[in-house]
């Protein structure tokens, strides 16, 4: 029997939670579909672990001491996992300090407060950890079958990255607490959070972009340059790659380090993290007057009205906004690529092509999201003398004006370069928004704009639709953009695709 | 204008509705133009669920709802043109300033710029909203965003209002405020059709009150009628609602 107040007896509390959260968000709250999910579970690993055993087959993962090639790509590899955990890491941790879910219990409670919030450090460690674990077990587990069972270090070194990120992140976020004030924390920290998640790779591609006129990032780590002005096999910098070829004073150093950090962190900064949470809770008790004058009452039709709302709604949350076009760092490369190449007439620019598209679906779901699901007042909107029909079509209106919007320039700067990629690029930024549109219009459910962060758990396959349909459709326009005959049988795919959505979806059912 | 003689602001015939179980049971309801209709209830009992369906956020399994003689299930859009649906959530957006959600609302219901201007501007200073006027709305109390989306219901002066625990949440003042200017329509001929639990809001401002349980209307009249069917012995309307519940439930 485990007493009341202790901080096992909390960690047990926070347990059940998480794992019901978690069963719900697989299942939908249905208890039949637990077998289904756990049998897709099972199917995701086998092919994880056939896509690992493809990706390794180059490689020769023996027992002999690493040299420095392997050592570089290893660690490159481990520093960009670590990058998203530390990303994930600053996600998390802001999250926690702004949801409010059940701090008023617990800080009006004579509970100590620094428990409850050691034991959520941790269980911010644990999630971080799980996922990294989820992603890297079939590499690991395939290393160690192909090259030995000294790669099994690897699990420990991810755990302990895992570890380290969520520590780094308490601090960063708390050092932006402490500099900028919670106001404007967790905007920035968010900024930071998808900057530092997206860092690694935009360098990477962009390094290689300038050296080898390619957008592959492991032609950097690969590169004889770089293999030429690494440290020696001998340095601390290969702590990390050593363990996890499973390099035993690595490991146990690697161990060391990750204890005394996470230990440091929860010791130092569980008992402020209540301070935190306060002050997070009296930003939203400060006035916010409009600056500048209010346009007058005009006449309007109620789409225009509702197209009004939608992009008022999202300009004016920051927050919201950053989340949105976060995911357009990652057109950052291309858009270099594009610079770099302008007037070549090489044709490289239609690589460029599938990036836009797969990017376009993305923000076209997620603008979808905010507009059709995301609506805060869905009983005004119901209740007024508008068909929902013309609601739908005025905020998917609303939605691809803002595809336009960002893409736009896109299109305009390709069309120079290259004017049949530019066709090509804009019917599928055209198609590939509204697919992901149309598959968050197909699996709407009411919800507040607040839950954006989660609406990816609202269903798991309008989320995989959305993402297959982003990836078929980019596909299309990437073999389109170079003349292959090939964009033909993608387009059909992506075509079976979104129609194979629309069939399972609840509007149909 | 005698009773007999005003049209029907609501009329409602067999309404059901059913979830789990029957959530409304065949209801039959009459609401006059210019009257302040009061549905009373246990939680649970359906006052929400029918006013949801009468303002076309739920449809209904089977009856009907004419709306001024409009049958609002035939022609939703129509009817919804000349009501007002408000709840106990305060259905505003926290980005929008109070100014700027009236005017959301009035173009939804396409009312003239000048004219939704005046009208806001009257509401705004009725409710004591100017103070606030130009605050984002993520910033104000639940009383005063309760009052901006009343302003929001009443922008485009609606013929029927439907209201859903209005009063919750709110002080004193706001309460005596939001009743001053419901109070105020109603004589201008603007009909209301109110839940509340608030029992004394019933009693002082309801022409007649409903009293709905398990899905039915099993009770309907003035206060004096309500008080003779329950029985004697029942003076306060709290006590008169216990009894009809009880009467009700052993009925069923």
């Amino acid at each position: 029997m485990i007493r009341a107040g202790t901080t096992a007896w909390i960690a047990r509390h926070e347990g059940r939670l998480a794992w019901r959260d978690l069963l719900w968000m697989m299942t939908a709250g249905r208890r039949r579909r637990t077998r289904t999910v756990a049998l897709l579970f099972i199917l995701f690993l086998l092919f994880m672990h056939g896509f690992a055993a493809l990706m390794l087959s180059p490689y020769d993962l023996g027992a002999g001491a690493p040299d420095k090639r392997m050592l570089v790509t290893l660690t490159g590899t481990l520093a960009l996992s670590w990058s998203l955990m530390l990303a994930q890491a600053m996600e998390a941790v802001t999250r926690a300090f702004y949801a409010r879910g059940d701090f008023d219990l617990i800080l009006s409670s004579p509970l100590a407060a620094w428990r409850f919030f050691a034991v959520r450090i941790g269980a911010m460690a644990l999630t971080i950890m799980l996922m990294a674990l989820a992603l890297a077990a079939p590499f690991i587990n395939v290393a160690a079958w192909r090259g030995g069972a000294h790669w099994l270090g690897a699990y420990v070194v991810t755990m302990v990255l895992a570890a380290i990120a969520v520590s780094i992140a308490v601090v960063l976020t708390a050092a932006l607490f402490r500099s900028i004030g919670p106001k404007r924390t967790r905007l920035a920290a968010q900024i930071i959070a998808a900057v530092i998640g997206a860092a690694f790779v935009i360098g990477m591609q962009l390094a290689a972009i300038l050296s080898y006129g390619t957008i592959s990032r492991f032609m950097v780590l690969q590169s004889d340059l770089v293999i030429a002005l690494a440290p020696e096999t001998g340095s601390i910098l290969w702590w990390p790659a050593r363990a996890a070829f499973g390099d035993a004073p690595a490991l146990i150093g690697m161990l060391g380090l990750g204890a005394i950090l996470f230990g440091a962190t929860v010791y130092l900064f569980a008992p402020r993290v209540a301070g935190y949470v306060l002050a997070a809770a009296g930003v939203s008790q400060e006035t916010k007057r409009q600056i500048g004058k209010a346009a007058g009452f005009r006449n309007r039709s109620p789409a225009r009205a509702l197209r009004q709302k939608e992009w008022t709604l999202l300009w004016r949350d920051p927050w919201l906004v950053s989340q949105t076009l976060m995911q357009l760092l990652y057109l950052l490369p291309p858009a270099f690529y594009l610079w770099r190449n302008f007037g070549s007439g090489n044709g490289a620019s239609t690589l460029v092509v599938p990036v836009l598209i797969m990017a376009a679906g993305q923000l076209g779901g997620a603008l979808a999201w905010l507009a059709i699901c995301g609506e805060d007042a869905p009983d005004l909107i119901a209740s007024a003398p508008v068909l929902s029909a013309q609601v739908l079509r005025a905020k998917t209106e609303a939605v691809m004006s803002g595809i336009a919007f960002v893409f736009g320039p896109f299109i305009v700067a390709l069309a120079v370069v290259a004017p049949f990629a530019a066709l090509v690029a804009f019917l599928g930024i055209a198609i590939g928004a509204a697919s992901a549109t149309s598959i968050q219009i197909w699996f709407r459910t009411q919800a507040k704009r607040s839950h954006f962060r989660r609406r990816q758990t609202s269903s798991r396959i309008a989320t995989f639709a959305e993402a297959l349909s982003s990836c078929s459709w980019a596909a299309t326009g990437g073999l389109a953009a170079a003349g292959s005959w090939l964009a033909i049988g993608a387009g059909v795919i992506a075509l079976a695709v979104v129609g194979g959505t629309r069939l399972i979806s609840p509007v149909r059912n | 204008m005698n009773q007999s003689s005003r049209p029907l602001a609501l009329e409602i015939r067999g309404l059901a509705k059913r979830f789990e179980r029957p959530a409304v049971d065949g209801i039959d309801l009459d609401v006059l133009a210019g009257e302040f209709y009061t549905l009373l209830g246990p939680n649970g009992a359906g006052k929400t669920t029918t006013l949801r369906m009468v303002s076309g956020l739920l449809k209904p399994d089977r009856g009907t709802i004419k709306i001024y003689g409009i049958d609002a299930l035939a022609d939703p859009v129509a009817a919804k043109r000349i009501t007002a649906w408000l709840s106990d959530e305060p259905m505003i957006y926290d980005k929008l300033t109070p100014i700027e959600y009236l005017d959301f609302v009035a173009g939804l219901w396409e009312v003239a710029g000048d004219l939704a201007q005046a009208r806001a501007a009257d509401l705004i200073e009725w409710l004591g909203l100017k103070p606030h006027a130009n605050e984002r709305c993520e910033s104000l109390s639940k009383g005063t965003r309760q009052k901006v989306a009343l302003a929001g219901a009443l922008v485009h002066e609606p013929r029927l209002i439907i209201l859903d625990e209005p009063f919750t949440g709110l002080d004193a003042g706001s309460a005596r405020l939001v009743k001053s200017v419901l109070r105020e329509r109603v004589k201008t001929g603007c009909s209301v059709i109110m839940t509340t639990h608030i029992l004394d809001v019933a009693e002082r401002m309801a022409d007649r009150i409903g009293v709905i349980s398990g899905g039915r209307l099993i009770a309907e009249g003035t206060l004096d009628e309500l008080r003779g069917k329950a029985g004697a012995g029942h003076g306060s309307l709290e006590d008169t609602f216990l009894a009809l519940i009880a009467q009700g439930t052993v009925a069923a």
